[in-house]
């Protein structure tokens, strides 16, 4: 595979199946450093599948991935932060108690930076996980995320159950606080939500990559916003 | 002043106009610092990429320009500002006058119109 020195994802012919059906095929993408790209689908298009693959919790059965040079492992894992679509987390833990869980295991995780956006949100840090609702769990993970200096953010649909207020103070903490020539993937159906802080956005179907483009070239070509392009594309 | 962006245009376009606008009205003076690309960013609740695309064009205009160590300023050229603006109302009264032929108005029957309503507006 030709490497790109200015990528941080590259995927090449990826297929992945599960027992009687194919969940990705053949998919080529390249993304590059310093983006925020939107994987846009509908249920079941293989968006979560793919950032399991990238992540190294799935294993592609033909085709190679590498995040700046590296095969899902090990050295990948320093630099991609994942969110995953359902926490791992064990309830009983206070939100301190997951934080220092993440500097424990991660180099370049910033606690201050969490205690920050813990405060900003008005999150208790001596509050247990089960005493938490939905979103503000939700909003504890994306924080740990978040929170880490990495090269790739994967977010598997990190704002769905969150309210818009705190969904606005997100989505700035996303454009303000990663640096520079971090690439972060998100995956959602909240287009409209989150289409003005993109650059890039992916359409997948059935397993393969329909769309992948700028989104103001999108824009000046088709006169219409993302939104309603994803509307018209994946019109049931 | 708020930004006021939709996702139905290019949004560096949007960016472009809105940031001319503000140096129009005055909003940002000639000579202003204007700030970091990221504040920007974040402010109008859009990428920094998209920003510093808008602010790269708004240079090439020469309507800001940029001190290598200290930032990006609000050019100082009150000419070209003054340019702008005719150039601003210019297209707004194009605008107005398009609306108004689909009304069926005539250019004479506009302008009196205008001056009509423009001395009611005085009284009051």
């Amino acid at each position: 595979m030709e490497t790109n020195r200015n990528a941080i994802l590259q995927c090449n012919a990826v297929t992945k199946r599960f027992s009687g059906y194919t969940a990705l095929s053949e998919v080529n993408l390249t993304l590059e450093k310093g983006r925020i790209i939107g994987l846009l689908g509908p249920n079941g298009s293989g968006k979560s599948t793919l950032l399991k693959l990238v992540n190294g919790l799935l294993v592609p059965d033909t085709g190679t991935i590498q995040i700046a040079g590296y095969e899902p492992g090990i050295e990948s894992k320093r630099i991609v932060s994942y969110l995953p679509e359902r926490t791992y987390l064990a309830d009983w833990m206070r939100v301190i108690d997951v934080l220092n869980f993440f500097q424990d295991f991660y180099e370049n995780f910033d606690k201050h930076k969490a205690y920050d956006m813990l405060e900003r949100l008005h999150i208790d840090p001596k509050k247990r996980l089960k005493t938490l609702s939905k979103g503000t769990k939700e909003k504890v993970q994306l924080i740990l995320v978040m929170s880490r200096k990495a090269d790739l953010y994967c977010l598997d649909e990190p704002i769905g159950g969150v309210d818009p207020a705190s969904r606005d103070y997100i989505l700035k903490t996303i454009i303000t606080n990663y640096n520079k020539n971090a690439t972060v993937l998100i995956s959602t159906h909240l287009i409209a939500d989150i289409e003005m802080v993109l650059d890039e956005v992916i359409f997948i179907k059935d397993g393969q990559i329909t769309l992948h483009a700028p989104v103001d070239d999108i824009r000046t070509k088709e006169n219409k916003s993302i939104d309603t392009l994803f509307r018209e594309v994946f019109k049931c | 002043m708020q930004w006021d962006l939709n996702s139905e245009r290019p949004v560096y376009i949007q960016l472009i106009e809105q940031i001319q606008s503000r140096i129009i009205t005055g909003f940002y003076l000639p000579g202003d610092k204007l700030p970091s690309v990221r504040d920007l960013a974040a402010e109008a609740g859009v990428n920094p990429n998209t920003m510093q695309k808008a602010l790269t064009e708004l240079e090439r205009m020469e309507l800001v320009y940029t001190n290598r160590t200290s930032g990006r300023y609000i050019t100082l050229d009150q000419g070209l500002i003054k340019q702008l603006k005719k150039q601003s109302a210019k297209q707004q009264i194009q605008d107005f006058l398009e609306k108004m032929k689909y009304l069926g108005y005539e250019i004479e029957e506009i302008i009196s119109l205008i001056t009509d309503i423009a001395s009611e507006m005085k009284k009051n």
